[in-house]
């Protein structure tokens, strides 16, 4: 057979004439299945339809329930009914065209102009669709003349056309049936057709009246058998029997020569019921209801929605050999590692070829069959016949292992150091998929290392997460090579570390490493020893610094030197001489001045260290050092201690006194503004208003006065607290957090302005009307130490709600922008020459990145670390 | 109005117009064909003032990118 390539598809309207031909059967009568339970022929359920019951043969293709796909019927319209769905398509054709001569209403010049620029324009879609409009728009121009409203072909006079929503069209005050509209749109000339936009090849535009309507196949329409016995038509069936018995009645009718009256009623009645068949929710037209009052599901409910076919079946299917469960954390798997637990390792199946060296592995698995762990739950023999290993049978698993040979296939259980794909939503990067090694273990929650939270942006207050098996060894190795955390240590984003030390690890390491923290010898053996590391430690060294201890765990070769978190900018830094631990230098592998902190290998953060470990070491070595860091933290912490308490954000009295006169010397500046403001001493800003510039005058006093009580309560914040340590390190929080703490709250704003909306003239009913002093407007003298009073605790109140607003408008926004970024860019690829280029192949750019290279490679998004090339040159000479 | 010279202005990058055997070689090198490369309207300023017709291809010099210098090709349609 020679392949055959889809050059092009063409849509187009069905004819009549096609729904005649494509149906198997014309469906008559509106009943279903007769007093035995048969099938009624030319019934809406003919078996020639297609089969929806186990065992029974098509009556078309001789095929059975599930192969045979279905086939179309039709039901011939006693009279022709309007499609809705294209309502507005035969509204512009209606005005467009003479009711007379059926000509488009341009005359020959235009006709000829607009057919060339059709003509040109041909092959790319969107000008096509732009001239299509203007013609359209010329065409129906001529009705609203008020004088010379005539055809330009036969000067008949042109009345205005309206169409009344969902299926009626007026000239002037007179109805248009379909079948007047239907001859009108028949003798629409070929060349005046695609003037219109029609293809007349495959869409002539009387096509878009119905006068035979499709009937679906039973296999999309089945029916359910109750319990009771009874069988439940499906909606669509329902809506096909008020049709044909409607169709039916306006037949007998119209045959009966009944009054015009009742015809029309009969007409619109089956308008109604096709409109409804097509589409149930129009607008103007009452929802179709079932005899219980349940709205009915028609076609257009089908596909529309999240919950249609398109978004949940066809974009979101289901799949097998997945598994999602609630997440928590476990210092103790390494980041490559996931805890599986052990009910979702014995559902979950990995098929295993039997050959000579795996058989006898094998045979004990099937021995252990479903419902003990390192089991397994089908065999599969090699004419592909599958066999379940049952769960209480030990001889018939007996038997099974005997016949276990080679060429058979074992689904055995999940097993450690299987590779999966671990996931959580929302899948917002490539790093909310990535590959670990399967770690069973006991209750019911997904283990995984703190390191890895901040790529799938998870924490444990509930999340859960999903997992997913490959089948085979491509896809196995392929999962394993591309997609396994530890490859993903450096973002492809920022060329910065993702995975990386969070919150407890970053104070941890500082503590470790600070000045002054010392061990005995037997505390480091324990801690190290507890943290599962196999280091050796030097027999004749009693007291270790902690220094040491954390150099235990650095490459013997590492060369690192860099100003850290806690570093305070000295004007003229001493680098190696530097007082406050703030110069890190690691020599041949031993931290020798400064503490580790979150500059070291915080994730999402310049990490001056990991990084360097990933980049010259490998991601191997940046994985041994985030895992067993992580576990030796975990020990420092239980040895030397971590909390916060209200204590740590106390000023003493001499602190609380500076900071007060402070804020009362800002209010005092800003009642001294407010005094020149009514006085008309204020000289107004360029560009600004009085009111603005007192405004702006008064923020800027306010905030000085805050920053600078700030500053006063960062003096008496020292390192002694863990919560500051918290804040310099990187951990977590920063000193503004703390100083609001512990100093003063500051300016509280919406929209950037000082609050004053609320009541008349005044923010809260507190305060007097006009009255513009610091504290009537929302400034917040207070810390959340000393507490708020109650109109501080409603200015908070409102500063904090436009906060949270934000965060939902942002992300709403954000989403939608990224979505659409990734639907426009989904098949650019980077090609062997390193151009991007489309799926056609159209180039895009000519070098990736202009630069080519690939930031997850790159030394913070350059190609090359120019500086440190040049810092080790200098030391080497 | 006074006519203003795209081609002098400093957020302008250079253009320059790819002789016929230049835009072989290129099509060669990137193992193309001419409808496989990026598109710029005639009416384009730049382009009517380096006086380029349509079905030239013209070649875009952009200095102070990441890699210090950025090309690009573009063909000229109607």
């Amino acid at each position: 057979m020679s392949l055959k390539v889809i050059k092009e598809i063409k849509f187009g309207i069905l004819s009549p004439e096609a729904i005649r031909k494509m149906s198997v059967v014309k469906i008559v009568t509106a009943d279903t299945y007769d007093d035995e339970g048969y099938p009624i022929e030319k019934g809406l359920v003919d078996p020639r339809l297609g089969v929806i019951d186990p065992g029974l043969k098509c009556r078309t293709c001789g095929m059975r329930f599930g192969e045979c796909p279905g086939h179309f019927g039709h039901i011939e319209l006693a009279r022709p009914v309007i499609h809705m769905g294209y309502a507005k398509e035969i509204y512009k054709v209606l005005k467009g065209v003479c009711h007379n001569c059926h000509r488009v209403l341009l005359d020959n010049e235009e006709i000829k102009k607009y057919a060339r620029r059709l003509k040109e324009a041909r092959v790319r879609d969107v000008e096509k669709q732009k001239v299509l409009k203007i013609i359209a728009k010329q065409a129906a121009r001529r009705r609203r003349y008020t004088k010379n409203n005539i055809c330009p072909h036969c000067g008949v006079e042109l009345p205005r056309i309206r169409f009344e929503k969902p299926t009626t069209y007026m000239e002037n005050t007179e109805k248009l049936s379909p079948s007047d509209i239907r001859a009108r749109l028949e003798k629409i000339s070929a060349e005046d057709a695609e003037l219109l936009g029609f293809d007349p090849e495959v869409a002539r535009p009387e096509w878009l009246i119905l006068t035979a309507l499709p009937v679906a196949p039973v296999t999309v329409r089945p029916s359910i058998t109750l319990e009771s016995g009874a069988r439940s038509e499906d909606d669509m069936t329902h809506k096909l029997v008020d049709i044909i018995r409607i169709n039916q009645r306006l037949r007998e009718n119209i045959d009966a020569g009944a009054p015009q009256l009742i015809v029309e009623d009969l007409w619109e009645l089956l308008q109604y019921h096709v409109t409804t068949y097509f589409d149930n929710e129009v607008s103007g037209v009452p929802p179709a209801r079932h005899r219980s009052g349940r709205v009915l599901k028609t076609l257009a409910q089908r596909l529309k929605g999240k919950e249609g076919r398109f978004r949940n079946n066809l974009s979101g299917k289901r799949v097998d050999f997945s598994a999602r469960t609630v997440i928590s954390p476990d210092p103790n798997v390494s980041i490559n590692e996931v805890g599986v637990p052990s009910p979702v390792a014995m559902e979950l199946t990995i098929p295993e070829r039997v050959t000579y060296k795996t058989r006898d592995e094998l045979r004990s698995l099937v021995l252990r069959g479903p419902s003990q762990h390192p089991g397994a739950n089908y065999i599969i023999r090699t004419d592909g016949r599958r066999k379940r290993i049952p769960a209480n049978d030990e001889e018939l698993r007996k038997t099974l292992a005997e016949e276990l040979d080679v060429g058979y296939v074992v689904e055995r259980h999940l097993q450690d150091g299987d590779v999966v794909l671990f996931n959580r939503q929302p899948s917002l990067h490539r790093l909310s998929i990535m590959a670990h090694e399967v770690r069973v273990m006991p209750y019911r929650t997904f283990r995984l290392n703190l390191c890895v939270c901040p790529p799938y942006n998870a924490d444990f207050d509930g999340d859960e997460m999903n997992l997913h098996v490959p089948q085979t060894e491509e896809a196995q190795a392929e999962a394993l090579i591309l997609m396994r955390v530890q490859e993903q240590i450096i973002s492809p984003r920022y060329g910065e570390p993702v995975i990386g030390g969070v919150q407890d690890y970053i104070s941890g390491a500082y503590i470790l490493t600070r000045e002054g923290t010392e061990f005995s010898r037997r505390e480091v053996e324990e801690m190290l020893c507890m943290a599962g590391l196999g280091v050796e430690t030097s027999q004749d060294k009693e007291i270790w610094t902690g220094k040491e201890v954390f150099s235990l765990l650095l490459p013997p070769d590492l060369n690192v030197e860099y100003k850290n978190k806690i570093c305070r900018r000295c004007t003229t830094c001493k680098e190696k001489e530097c007082p406050y631990d703030g110069y890190v230098v690691i020599k041949d592998g031993k931290l020798l001045k400064g503490a580790i902190d979150g500059m070291a290998y915080k994730a999402r953060s310049e990490c001056k260290l990991l990084d360097k470990l990933v980049k010259d070491y490998g991601t191997d070595t940046g994985r041994k050092f985030l895992d067993s860091i992580t576990r030796l933290i975990l020990w420092v912490l239980g040895m030397k201690g971590i909390t916060v308490d209200m204590n740590d954000v106390e000023l003493d009295q001499d602190a609380k006194d500076r900071i007060d006169e402070v804020l009362q010397d800002g209010e005092n500046k800003v009642d001294k503004l407010i005094e020149a403001y009514h006085n008309g001493e204020l000289e107004p800003l360029p560009g600004q208003s009085l009111e603005e510039t007192l405004e702006k005058k008064i923020m800027q006093v306010l905030a000085a006065a805050r920053d600078r009580a700030g500053q006063i309560a960062e003096e008496y914040l020292g390192m002694e607290r863990f919560s500051v340590i918290m804040a310099k390190t990187g951990a977590k929080g920063n000193m503004l957090d703390l100083t609001q703490m512990a100093a003063c709250l500051g300016q509280m704003s919406v929209r950037g302005e000082r609050l004053h909306r609320g009541y008349n003239n005044r923010s809260l009913s507190h305060f007097k009307e006009n009255e513009l002093s610091a504290r009537s407007r929302g400034f917040v003298r207070s810390s959340y130490n000393k507490g708020l009073s109650p109109t501080e605790f409603f200015f908070h109140a409102m500063g904090g709600r436009e906060g949270l607003v934000d965060t939902a408008v942002r992300t709403a926004q954000s989403g939608y922008m990224q979505r659409r970024l990734m639907n426009a860019m989904q098949d650019l690829k980077v090609e062997y020459d390193r151009t991007v280029r489309d799926n056609t192949g159209l180039v895009i750019q000519f070098m990736y990145g202009e630069d080519g290279v690939d930031p997850a490679r790159s030394d913070y998004g350059k190609a090359v670390d120019i500086d440190w090339i040049i810092h080790k040159h200098m030391e080497a000479v | 109005m006074k006519k203003i010279d795209p081609t002098h202005h400093e957020l302008v990058p250079r253009h320059v117009v790819l002789e016929e055997e230049e835009v072989e070689k290129l099509l060669h090198v990137y193992n193309i064909t001419r409808d496989k490369l990026p598109l710029i309207k005639a009416a384009d300023p730049v382009v009517k003032a380096i006086g380029a017709r349509p079905g030239q291809v013209i070649k875009i010099i952009r200095t102070g990118s990441p890699a210090g210098e950025a090309v690009t090709y573009r063909l000229i349609i109607k």
